[in-house]
């Protein structure tokens, strides 16, 4: 078997050291009317050769966002990754460690820790980071089972539609075995209604989620809505978008308390939905009841800075049942992607980045919106990197199937989510799109096929 | 020879004007943000991530994993995470194109090649679980169990049933009641004998009409294997209850015992260690779980599912099953790990999956054969795939804890095993080689713990020597917690 290491007489030696006849008689503990009486139906081992032609043809059946043009986001983006992400991130000293429970051998990750905690407080504007979380859905659940614990009277949690829906559809598995009750709010412009929220807050309101942008790409002055929530004695929980925020103000500037984001678009690759990576930061105030794991800087005994995990004592591998969440690993490796990507990025490099998702979208938009056929669905609203269009005619399937044969994934349609959007698709647009690209799915999406259409 | 400039902090590195990223020109117009946005969403200052070359963040990186250990460059044998050998086919194939590069919601129809090897290692998980039902969503173990005890209590809910507590036995994983808390379950914590195994007579007290499910981690987390399951699982199943594997010990019994046929009626794997997935210095991992039919329905959805019609065979992700809890996360699932398990099981084969537990179980045999000697291991002198010894004695005699032998193991250049888990053994030294490690590599590792026990107690205080740090204060750093880094007063 390829990774085995013992040999028949490597094998021998160790049976006779143990003091047992055959590997079987290791296993005597088990009954034997417990054992599997045949061999496993799993077919029969591949060599390296075989199993890169296999896999390499499995890939073949897949149009992926390289081998396409992608317009697809929701929450996952075709960003471009630096080679310098990929080449540090693979090194075996990061990829092949575990957790730090060892921080002399393990100083490496920890500081990367840290400094990842720093470079997302730095974007967000919140006191402290945690090492990271599964994902951006399961951050926005952290976060209000956080934000609920802290207001311990209250029971309602306020979410506006706007926000993700597979994220809503997470926090309503979560919240169903509480006590806590869902409100939805109706976003019918596609904006947050405030006075609709005014009108909602209560004494019973724990916490309030605002996304920035939104689900349907829209930019929003959450400033009013954060005030009103903070008026009523709510928490504040701020959906952001880390690439968003080269041009956005910080979440803790329009007055965010805890902020989630989903990572991925740091320097992660697509990869069909995950891992990803969950963003997780907060003020001062709600860190002793912060899930996940988090660095923290100390001093090694001989007066030397250096890092360990700290405020354990909030964890489940030592309070069980009273921990402030069940979890127990942190996505230590898409950190390492995210705190590389912003490094070599900068304060410039996101502000473009952000810029050109900026520009592109709205040109996009613009041209598209020239044709009769197509119009902006929230047209008072102003969209960044994604926007919402209205097919006319009513055939959003059959426009998206047309690009796919032209080689474009040209958009999402939101009927699965929106039924009263069934006319609608969401469109996103990265820095990585030409214009030659934004041009050809114009044509594609307006006329019929071409043959002379070409992609890179 | 170390380089302590380049890994000063990258704030503490970064240079105003120094940068990295550069994108072409846009062609197409670039109106000012403020013509877009409003102004009270805009940033009015830029923002703070440090500035620094290309080059600048290769060294800092580089340098900074070099003050790491790893499963590449170490034995590692730290109990209850599987450090196995991770695969470098496996990084390859997860990265080519058409598999890394695919978006979670591109229509099905792009994705057959994906759906397809996802819904074979689903058939995967069930033949070596023996549970047909297999949920994809779980991004870990720890949500793994969460998911299956929301399906356990959407089941007892349809079912009409009030089942409100969970047993957990005092040696499982801290994740097993805090899951169990989150899904509203009382948790109750059943006593294990001496030898590691089940109270029986606790249990028998303890389980009753409201007992909904009892969680265990089996071989448990002292390496050894619970042969009073089928009683165990006899005895919850009478009550109406349903059993709870924690599959993070499945390495030991791949091919060999299945928990749907010693009585689990749900489990969760952690590929990431069972099947080779790398640990990526703390995650991610995934948490695929197995159930019995009757549970099935109440599965997250999306699940993977294929479809033979009269055009052929066709795969989809599903999401018509009313019944289901819901999501757990978003999309289908941490396929970029799924994917490296199925490379892994294939690469193995049946018979190679039966080997891995076979050599895993004869490795750490052996190390504990040899050990014992030097550092007693109280529960059994034989063990399946892992096993926990312990520094007691030592300490009574030499006054050297655990924490002192494992620190002192550094400057030997092992990872240290776990220590002070689990919480039923004093001064508990958790070990497990794996069966990527060679004799000489547990020999070398037996000879280290051989001289590290012959030292005075002074020097294994003192430890490590060898490491850029040393024992750093972690009261001081919980105390008063600095958690990022601010420009100095």
């Amino acid at each position: 078997m390829a990774y085995l290491f013992n040999t028949e007489d490597d094998t021998r030696e160790m049976l006779a050291a143990i003091g047992a006849a055959s590997i079987e008689e290791l296993f005597s503990s088990i009954p034997q009317e417990l054992r599997l009486q045949r061999d496993l139906k799993i077919p029969a081992a591949m060599s390296e050769l075989e199993l890169t032609r296999h896999v390499r043809e499995l890939a073949g059946k897949n149009v992926g966002a390289e081998g396409s043009v992608c317009f697809l986001g929701g929450g996952a983006y075709d960003h471009f990754i630096p080679a310098a992400v990929d080449y540090l991130a693979v090194r075996g000293e990061f990829y092949t460690s575990y957790t730090p429970y060892q921080p002399e051998v393990s100083q490496g990750n920890l500081q990367v820790m840290f400094e990842y905690e720093t470079l997302i407080c730095q974007l967000t504007g919140m006191d402290v980071s945690n090492a990271s979380l599964y994902d951006g859905a399961t951050s926005m659940v952290e976060a209000v089972l956080l934000a609920m614990a802290t207001q311990p009277k209250r029971r309602r949690v306020i979410v506006p539609d706007n926000v993700h829906p597979e994220y809503r559809e997470v926090l309503q598995t979560y919240l169903q075995w509480t006590d806590y009750e869902l409100v939805s709010l109706a976003c019918p412009e596609g904006s947050l209604p405030v006075s609709e929220l005014e009108d909602l807050l209560d004494d019973q309101t724990g916490c309030v989620i605002l996304s920035q942008p939104n689900f349907f790409g829209l930019v929003e002055d959450h400033t009013a809505a954060a005030a009103a929530a903070k008026r009523a004695g709510a928490v504040v929980i701020a959906v952001a978008d880390m690439i968003s925020l080269g041009i956005l103000k910080s979440p803790g500037d329009w007055g965010a308390d805890i902020v989630v984001a989903e990572g991925q678009a740091l320097g992660n690759p697509l990869q069909f939905g995950g891992p990803y990576l969950g963003i997780m930061a907060c003020r001062d105030s709600f860190v002793r009841r912060m899930p996940g794991r988090i660095a923290g800087q100390t001093e090694d005994r001989n007066g030397s800075r250096c890092w360990v995990l700290t405020l354990q004592t909030r964890e489940q591998h030592i309070r069980r049942d009273k921990a402030t969440s069940n979890i127990c690993t942190n996505q230590g490796l898409f950190a390492l992607r995210a705190a590389i990507y912003l490094s070599l990025q900068g304060p410039d490099g996101l502000r473009e980045t952000a810029e050109h998702c900026a520009w592109k979208s709205q040109y996009l938009m613009n041209k598209l919106c020239l044709q009769s056929r197509f119009e902006p669905r929230f047209p008072s609203g102003s969209a960044w990197r994604e926007f919402v269009i209205r097919d006319r005619q009513d055939d959003v399937a059959g426009l998206l199937s047309r690009a796919a044969s032209q080689g474009m994934l040209a958009g999402l349609p939101l009927s699965r989510w929106y039924p009263e959007y069934s006319d609608c698709f969401l469109v996103a647009v990265t820095e990585k799109r030409t214009r030659a690209e934004l041009d050809a799915l114009v044509d594609v999406l307006t006329h019929a096929p071409s043959a002379e259409l070409s992609h890179a | 020879m170390r380089n302590m400039q380049a890994t000063q902090l990258l704030f503490e590195l970064s240079k105003p004007g120094r940068r990295a990223n550069r994108l072409p020109d846009s062609e197409v117009p670039q109106p000012d943000m403020q013509e877009l946005y409003p102004t009270a969403t805009l940033r009015q200052k830029p923002a703070g991530l440090p500035e620094l070359s290309e080059g600048d963040v290769i060294r800092h990186f580089t340098n900074l994993s070099t003050l790491n250990m790893s499963v590449d460059t170490h034995f590692y044998p730290l109990g209850s995470c599987t450090m196995k050998y991770n695969p470098k086919r496996n990084e390859r194939l997860a990265s080519l194109p058409g598999i890394v590069d695919l978006h979670p919601l591109q229509p099905d129809a792009t994705a057959q090649g994906m759906l397809e090897l996802l819904y074979n290692v689903q058939g995967y998980f069930a033949e070596i679980s023996g549970l047909p039902g297999v949920s994809l969503q779980p991004a870990a173990g720890a949500q793994g169990e969460l998911t299956a005890l929301m399906a356990a209590a959407a089941y007892f809910r349809d079912l009409g049933s009030q089942r409100t507590q969970v047993l957990v036995p005092d040696s499982a994983h801290g994740t097993n009641p805090a899951s169990a808390t989150m899904v509203g379950f009382q948790t109750k914590t059943i006593r294990s004998r001496e030898d590691g195994s089940v109270d029986m007579d606790h249990l028998r007290a303890s389980v009753d009409d409201s007992t909904a499910v009892f969680m265990i981690t089996n071989p448990s987390t002292l390496g050894l294997f619970e042969n009073q399951i089928q009683e165990i699982a006899d005895l919850v199943h009478d009550a109406g209850g349903l059993i709870y594997l924690d599959g993070a010990n499945m390495n030991a019994i791949l091919g060999i015992t299945r928990p749907g046929d010693f009585g689990a009626d749900m489990m969760h794997y952690n590929p990431h260690k069972t099947f080779s997935g790398p640990h990526g210095g703390g995650g991610p991992g995934a948490g695929p779980i197995c159930v019995r039919d009757f549970l099935e329905p109440y599965l997250p959805t999306p699940r993977v599912e294929r479809v033979d019609s009269a055009e052929g065979v066709h795969y989809r992700l599903g999401y018509d099953h009313p019944k289901s809890i819901g999501r757990v996360r978003s999309f289908v699932g941490n396929i970029g790990v799924l994917v490296r398990a199925y490379c892994y099981i294939r690469a193995c084969g049946g018979q190679g999956l039966k080997e891995v537990s076979e050599n895993a179980v004869l490795n750490a045999n052996y190390l504990l054969t040899q050990l014992a000697p030097l550092l007693p291991v109280p529960k059994g002198s034989r063990c399946m795939h892992e096993f926990v010894a312990s520094a007691s004695k030592l300490k009574k005699e030499k006054g050297v804890t655990a924490m002192d032998l494992a620190k002192r193991l550094l400057d030997f250049g092992f990872h240290a095993p776990t220590v002070y888990f689990p919480l039923t053994v004093q001064e508990a030294v958790m070990i497990e080689p794996t069966e990527t490690e060679s004799k000489e590599t547990l020999d070398a590792f037996v000879e280290a713990i051989r001289e590290i026990l012959s030292e005075d107690a002074e020097t294994l205080h003192d430890a490590p020597k060898t490491t850029r740090i040393s024992r750093p204060d972690e009261v001081q750093a919980a105390r008063k917690p600095v958690m990022k880094w601010t420009v100095s007063p």
